[in-house]
């Protein structure tokens, strides 16, 4: 039950460390004369006591090689942050000619027929969206509880070798799922649909259970995506549930409650804003993934509200038809929809993160009291 | 009837072995997984796999070389160019930058490493296919080295952040330039770490597909020219998994196990590494 404080205490110390470092490193009477470049804020290398004990040599070199080493880094850090911008102006640019051609009405038009110069999106955008769903209502609530496993009931050694293999789970590559999916999972799922198709209940004549059981499909590649999304959701609501206070379990036990209780009624009631940010940056994840739904989704496009059908995603159709594009319009059509999966990741990611780190600094706000 | 007080433990055990259910549910892909992939590549494995060229479709036999070889040139470059740039950003990220800059390229890494890989393709397909107008293992990399590139600066910069402020105020006191500090202070404390991100980082591109489709290409014969297009082990096994032929199902579940040794290696060194560094920091 002992809350490694690792993770709560370190980030709001670190960053009390990051702002009290020109103040603590040096105490004024000591700080040597103004510097040259004023454009910074004096830095704890430019207020170092240097005056007191540099000699002339180390004093013309260091300073020197400091202005080379702190371009050649910031540049390295220019890199980094332009890299997101680059990537945004090539994608819009690489869907002008799209845009231009059919406008972007063609995003809610359901026909894709590159040969005939017809581009609508619709069905993939469908299919991206019904497989991440299915994904996630699989991976979320499986996620959460193993999450409470992990850090409230299993003895730590036994939770530290499954974080492990949850670890290793998020280390396959997805062609390799893909791989697996072809040769074991869609049998299963074969077989499953098999049994529901000929289930003495007529369970086939339900929308979400109706055509023929072919095994690939919507639910195929909803389950393969459930498999890649639940370690990245069990990671961050594993670190979630770790900053819930100590107070707050010791209040809980204190009342009289149950491990559950304390657990239902203590914990977890902390830490959903934390799971929803989870979910938030597993579903980003999810809606790109493409090589293990590619290969077990069934390429087709088209839109159906059975779990069983045959589908296409955003991601899959630009890997099947980008090589074998029949015009320059058609590379153009395949970049926007690239365009729309950059824009529906860029604004999750960006979502989550911010709300994870509003809900890092209250929640670090009492611990550093403490 | 139960009393108030057995039930509510009652219901707490119940939900309590839901929860280990659940765990146990989390677990279970890995190791169907697992088991699947070393009785199918088991098979498969030979050392005509690393030493022969792919045959073509229907012939029997034949190997990966091609793609092994492959994809150690171009993770190879990838990594030559995203690791000193990704540590270098971190370096100005914890050691120059203020705190609103360093949360700003922060959110910017955060928000990049959840860039889709497809699109990333897609962007080094315009930024280098289309200008040498042929695919290339060279624009392969580019697109794995700008997948990496986020990841490489997040780790890095988590481990930059635990060298303890007072190692650098050591060396401030002895009138230290600041470019030593960072280069043997603060990056030389927190090199295993560092070490231990960037394999993490070439394991993550090792897998990639998505992106080579449109860059690297793939290629069936053996070729270590970075202007031409080459095959790679992972792209390899997507073609050969979604053909028709068993034998080449075959060397696609070969390839796999190569792939996850070479992965679940990695990851394993890694976390020696760090496990190492920990033991002679405690000791």
């Amino acid at each position: 039950m002992d809350a490694p404080t690792i993770v709560t205490s370190e980030l709001p110390l670190a960053d009390l460390a990051q702002k009290l470092r020109p103040a603590a490193a040096v105490p004024p009477e000591l700080a040597g004369a103004p510097t040259a470049d004023d454009v910074e804020p004096p830095s704890a290398q430019e207020t170092a006591p240097r005056a007191l004990f540099e000699d002339k040599y180390h004093r013309s070199t260091g300073r020197f090689a400091d202005r080379v080493f702190r371009l050649a880094t910031g540049s390295c850090a220019a890199v980094v942050a332009s890299l997101i911008l680059v990537v945004v102006l090539y994608m819009v640019k690489g869907s002008v000619p799209a845009f231009r051609d059919h406008g972007l009405g063609a995003i809610i038009s359901p026909v894709w027929d590159p040969t005939n110069q017809k581009y609508g999106a619709l069905a993939f955008l469908f299919g991206t969206a019904y497989t991440s769903l299915i994904g996630m209502a699989i991976a979320l609530p499986l996620a959460v509880l193993t999450a409470v496993a992990l850090v409230e009931i299993l003895p730590s050694g036994l939770a530290k070798v499954l974080s492990l293999a949850v670890e290793l789970l998020a280390a396959i590559p997805s062609v390799l799922l893909g791989l697996w999916g072809i040769f074991e999972l869609v049998p299963l799922v074969r077989r499953f649909e098999i049994s529901i198709y000929k289930s003495p209940l007529g369970l086939r004549r339900l929308p979400i259970f109706s055509g023929a059981p072919l095994g690939v499909g919507f639910l195929a590649a909803g389950l393969l995506l459930a498999i890649m999304a639940l370690p990245f959701i069990l990671s961050v609501s594993r670190e979630v549930l770790l900053q819930v206070p100590r107070a707050q379990r010791e209040a809980a036990y204190a009342l009289g409650a149950t491990r559950w209780q304390a657990i239902r009624k203590f914990i977890l009631p902390y830490s959903w804003k934390g799971i929803f940010g989870a979910s938030l940056l597993g579903l980003a994840r999810v809606l790109g993934e493409t090589m293990a739904v590619t290969m077990v989704i069934g390429n087709t496009p088209q839109i159906k509200a059975s779990l069983f059908a045959s589908g296409y995603t955003l991601a899959s159709v630009i890997a099947n038809e980008f090589t074998e594009a029949p015009s320059d319009l058609a590379i153009s059509a395949l970049i926007s929809l690239g365009l729309i999966l950059l824009l529906l990741s860029v604004t999750l990611n960006a979502a989550a993160r911010i709300m994870l780190f509003y809900l890092n600094r209250s929640a670090g706000a009492p611990q550093v009291a403490k | 009837m139960m009393s108030s007080h057995r039930l509510r433990k009652f219901h707490g055990r119940l939900m309590e072995t839901v929860c280990l259910l659940a765990a146990l549910a989390a677990v279970v892909p890995l190791f169907a997984f697992l088991w699947h992939l070393v009785a199918m590549g088991a098979g498969a494995f030979s050392p005509a796999l690393f030493t022969h060229l792919p045959m073509p479709p229907g012939e029997l036999g034949g190997g990966l070389k091609n793609a092994i070889l492959g994809s150690v040139l171009v993770v190879g470059t990838a990594t030559v160019l995203g690791i000193p740039v990704g540590i270098g950003a971190a370096v100005f990220m914890t050691e120059f930058a203020r705190p609103s800059l360093t949360s700003a390229l922060r959110f910017a890494c955060d928000v990049l490493s959840g860039v889709p890989s497809i699109v990333m393709g897609l962007l080094a397909y315009q930024v280098v296919v289309r200008p040498m107008h042929h695919f290339s293992a060279f624009s392969g990399s580019i697109a794995l080295a700008f997948i990496m590139l986020p990841v490489v600066v997040i780790t890095t910069q988590e481990m930059l952040r635990l060298v303890p402020h007072s190692l650098r105020e050591a060396g401030h006191a002895l009138g230290i330039p600041a470019w030593r500090i960072a280069s043997s202070i603060s990056v030389r404390a927190a090199a295993p770490g560092i070490l231990t991100g960037a394999i993490l980082a070439m394991s993550r591109i090792a897998g990639e597909t998505a992106p080579m489709l449109f860059t690297s290409f793939g290629n069936p014969f053996l070729s270590m020219d970075p202007k031409a297009p080459i095959a790679t082990l992972p792209h390899t096994i997507f073609t050969y998994a979604i053909s028709p032929y068993e034998d080449w199902h075959r060397l696609a579940w070969g390839g796999a196990l190569i792939l996850v040794l070479g992965i679940l290696g990695a990851t394993l060194l890694s976390r020696l590494i760090l496990w190492w560094h920990q033991r002679s920091l405690n000791s």
